[in-house]
């Protein structure tokens, strides 16, 4: 009978890169000021890592595909170095590799680290992907908010909202992280906004301004990962440990049956109700100290909210405006300023999540410090609501 | 050739492009260059989106006459046009993957004239004693920025199923054709268009002498009057042709079909067969049609009007024309026709390279929009791949034409980051009624917009252009469900 990661994994140490546009610093230079922080963090050698989990999604336009880049980045010799890639979830992917790697106890010491060069396209946005060459005979080609603004559509036809309440309500969203993005000297976007320039800026895939779009920024995060007695062993106290970390990815139904309205993301549900299990969690909203999610778009932060279970359905849009998730509400969320403006590297943003929980539960997170958090959640979205995947990552104070 | 008894027309289509551009429009843009004429030209012309050419609506033209007909009858299929994408490779072969024609039926290609539509015809009636004979003439005419022809001409398809048989649309009676070395506008191959001779020597030395003198053979053989004619339909020629050539045949002017062209445009080659549509929709059983093509010399055909109508649910020539979405962008117009090449930016430059093996292995449901249907669970889904999307049992999808299912919107969003050429790009998840559920493009948005639950259908279209090797995708699209 499986009993799950709680408590198994401690993290020694982590890193993350400053986000945003690094026109002067290449990929591996990315990884090594990530890598090199978690290094000095964690207090160990280099040569004390036993294996490494490589996270890059975007290959074409960042450091190509295999291990090899991140071997020869860090000049990690001689130990095995696996890359993995699950979309906008492959931070969390490496974070999984390298914890189960310690958890089976294969190695002592694992390293897991993602990055992503997005600045290197010429032009805004994501880069414009083909989807294989069965599916780009018929699915259309979309950009990624419009696949996310499938959401404000369903949402708003489920719930009989108004467009004009929903988009005051998701425009509330990208305020929130406007707000706590200028507090954290390592965001893309360390700016706060007001209302207006929000809800007037230009239309991207409606009802989605740019101002409901995250940051497309270059960055790296880094995470050392060990068991709690090795940690203990290298005078490591009061550990963070890896409560949870759960997987979903969809199997057609939501695109390809009539199931679901639109209004929220399955693969959320899934992994949320796995992942609450895996760390015993039974009331997320009281629980959770901090939500790190996935806001691509300020939508699907709404709509994650209700997924989580920490907003009734239907209700998630009120809770925005009633300022819960903001940094002195119940549950605050994007803290750090997400996705939206700390900056979404592809494949380093769900270890950037967890690194944020980590500066909060050591009581390290400066101007945007909490009280006394226990757990944090991430919540990593690949693809699209309704053909993607979700990663969900607790952590928390050992013994939380 | 002989009016061969119980061979006629079993069913028609139409296909008119929604697009239209007003004359006044297109002149007023060009007024800087060329001030005349002084009176503003009148009407509006029909004009493909991006998306379109002649392949696309040659399959709408074709589902609109195949509607209630037995598509396994049909044994041959002739795609008629001067204006057909590719100079080797089968338009018609796509067509007719497209309206899931069978396998053993004939496909082909005509061409090389404006006559080619009124000649393909001629061709399927002599050939409907082997069984039932598609044609469709589709024609996306582009003409020089500035021109004459840029005013005068059209896109447009029709389609007409011919056959044998007691129950038909219209009894074909007989035709005649007259050859000229008689040039009024040629088209090098590989040129983008037509050069035009003087109008008045067409019109005086070529239409006022050739059709009445092929009228008067075809008249004599068969035994009538030009008095008998109760729809006179002429194509081709100088504009205003058709008038003068029914005042000399002694044609009244209500008995001449309205040449189209203040609504759609002269479609060259697809104009005979539009005209005959045109005809069939307004004439009552026993009336004489004759359809004249000028081109080269001429050819005529005469069709008498049976007792049944055909389908109640074909959307006909009257329906296309009424569905119409006004542009108003001159330029627009050009960048549709590929005239201008707009800077789309970094974005439109996704190789679109087309794995020919992937497209043959799945052209019944790229191109037929056939999806499966799951003989374990019953769910209608597309893709159709090799595990049941709702219960995941292997190796039970039988086939499920989605073409004519009933839909409408479950969501959906207007993209206006992801590169299309006729930006925003709307697209979302799709619900049919059958079931199926499909991620879509959704085209011919109107000014009324569309919202959740808005009624669609689906329409054949160019998915996506490979500009660097010359290809086009084809796939279906969602448009709103008004007009047929």
């Amino acid at each position: 009978m499986a009993t799950g990661i709680k408590d198994k994994v401690a993290i020694l140490g982590m890193g993350c890169s400053k986000f945003g546009e690094r026109w002067d610093t290449g990929s591996d230079a990315l990884m090594l000021e990530a890598f090199t922080e978690a290094l000095g963090d964690a207090g160990i050698e280099k040569s004390e890592i036993g294996a490494a989990w490589f996270g890059s999604a975007l290959d074409r336009i960042n450091v190509g595909n295999s291990a090899i880049p991140l071997s020869t980045a860090l000049r990690l010799e001689g130990i095995p170095v696996t890359r993995v890639e699950n979309m906008c979830a492959t931070g969390t992917e490496a974070l999984r590799g390298a914890a189960y790697a310690v958890a089976a106890g294969v190695v002592d010491i694992a390293l897991a680290i993602g990055v992503e060069k997005l600045k290197d396209t010429g032009y805004g946005g994501l880069p414009v992907m083909t989807k294989g060459t069965f599916n780009d005979l018929w699915m259309p080609y979309g950009s990624a908010p419009a696949g996310f603004a499938q959401l404000a559509a369903g949402y708003r036809a489920r719930y009989g909202i108004s467009k004009d309440d929903l988009k005051r309500s998701i425009g509330r969203v990208s305020w929130k992280s406007h707000q706590n993005g200028a507090k954290n000297p390592k965001a893309h976007l360390r700016k706060a906004v007001d209302m207006d320039t929000i809800l007037n800026a230009p239309m991207i895939a409606e009802p989605l301004g740019v101002f409901d779009c995250c940051g497309v920024s270059d960055g790296a995060a880094c995470a050392i990962v060990t068991t709690p007695e090795i940690a203990r062993a290298l005078g490591k106290h009061e550990l963070v440990t890896i409560k949870a970390i759960q997987l979903s990815a969809s199997a057609g139904r939501e695109q390809g049956t009539g199931e679901w309205d639109g209004s929220y993301v399955q693969n959320t549900r899934n992994a949320a109700k796995a992942a609450y299990s895996e760390a015993g969690i039974k009331n997320p909203r009281r629980e959770l100290s901090a939500l790190e999610v996935h806001d691509c778009f300020s939508i699907t932060e709404l709509v994650t909210m209700e997924d989580l279970g920490v907003s009734e359905d239907g209700n998630a849009w009120r809770d925005v405006l009633d300022g819960v998730f903001d940094a002195d509400g119940e549950i605050p969320c994007q803290i750090d300023g997400g996705l939206k403006c700390f900056g979404h590297p592809v494949g380093a943003s769900g270890l950037r999540m967890v690194y944020e929980h980590y500066l909060q539960l050591n009581g390290r997170a400066g101007a945007r410090q909490l009280k006394a958090p226990k757990l944090g959640l991430s919540h990593n979205l690949g693809g699209v609501p309704y053909n993607g995947v979700c990663a969900i990552s607790i952590v928390g104070a050992e013994g939380a | 050739m002989p009016n061969p008894s119980g061979i006629g027309i079993k069913s028609f289509g139409a296909y008119v492009p929604p697009r239209r551009f007003s004359r006044k429009l297109i002149a007023e843009a060009n007024r800087w260059a060329f001030p005349s004429p002084k009176s503003s030209p009148k009407g509006e012309r029909s004009v493909c989106a991006w998306d379109e050419d002649v392949i696309t609506m040659a399959v709408e033209a074709g589902r609109d006459c195949l509607r209630d007909a037995d598509r396994d009858a049909v044994r041959g299929l002739t795609v008629a046009s001067t204006s057909a994408p590719y100079a080797d490779l089968s338009g018609a072969a796509i067509v007719a993957a497209a309206l899931r024609l069978p396998r053993a039926a004939r496909s082909r290609e005509m061409s090389g004239s404006t006559r080619a539509g009124l000649s393909a015809l001629i061709d399927s009636c002599a050939m409907a004693g082997a069984g039932d004979q598609l044609i469709v003439a589709s024609e996306q005419r582009i003409a020089k920025p500035g021109s004459a022809q840029e005013l005068q001409y059209g896109c447009a398809a029709a389609a007409l199923l011919i056959g044998q048989g007691e129950d038909l649309v219209a009894r074909f009676l007989g035709s005649e054709t007259v050859s000229q070395p008689f040039f009024d506008h040629f088209r090098q191959s590989g040129s983008d268009f037509d050069y035009q001779w003087e109008d008045r020597w067409i019109r005086d030395e070529g239409v006022l002498k050739f059709v009445p003198e092929t009228l008067a053979i075809l008249s004599k053989r068969l035994g009538f009057e030009a008095s008998e004619i109760a729809y006179f339909g002429h194509c081709g020629g100088s504009r205003g042709a058709d008038a003068l050539v029914a005042r000399r045949l002694g044609i009244e002017p209500e008995r001449v079909l309205p040449n189209l062209q203040d609504r759609v445009g002269d479609t060259g080659a697809a104009h005979p067969l539009l005209m005959l549509a045109s005809a069939l929709e307004r004439a009552k059983p026993g009336d004489k049609i004759v359809i004249v093509s000028f081109a080269h010399g001429c050819e005529i055909v005469v069709f008498e009007k049976g007792d049944i109508s055909g389908s109640g649910t074909r959307r006909g020539v009257e329906q296309s024309i009424a569905n119409r979405i006004e542009e108003t962008a001159y330029l627009k117009l050009l960048s549709f026709d590929r005239q201008v090449d707009l800077d789309w930016g970094m974005r439109a430059e996704v190789d679109n390279k087309t794995a020919l093996t992937q497209l043959y292995r799945t052209a019944d449901q790229s191109l037929g929009f056939v999806g499966g249907r799951c003989s374990a669970c019953e769910a209608v889904q597309f893709p159709s791949l090799p595990t049941c999307v709702n219960c995941g049992a292997a190796d039970t999808q039988r086939p499920y034409p989605l073409a004519d299912e009933p839909a409408q919107i479950a969501t959906f969003t207007a993209d206006w980051l992801q590169y299309s050429p006729a930006p925003p790009l709307y697209m979302g998840l799709i619900q049919f009624d059958c079931g199926a559920r499909i991620l879509m493009e959704i085209v011919d948005v109107g000014p009324t917009g569309i919202d959740v639950g808005t009624p669609l259908k689906a329409s054949f279209r160019i998915k996506e252009r490979d500009r660097l090797r010359g290809f086009a995708r084809y796939f279906w699209k969602a448009s709103p469900a008004i007009a047929g």
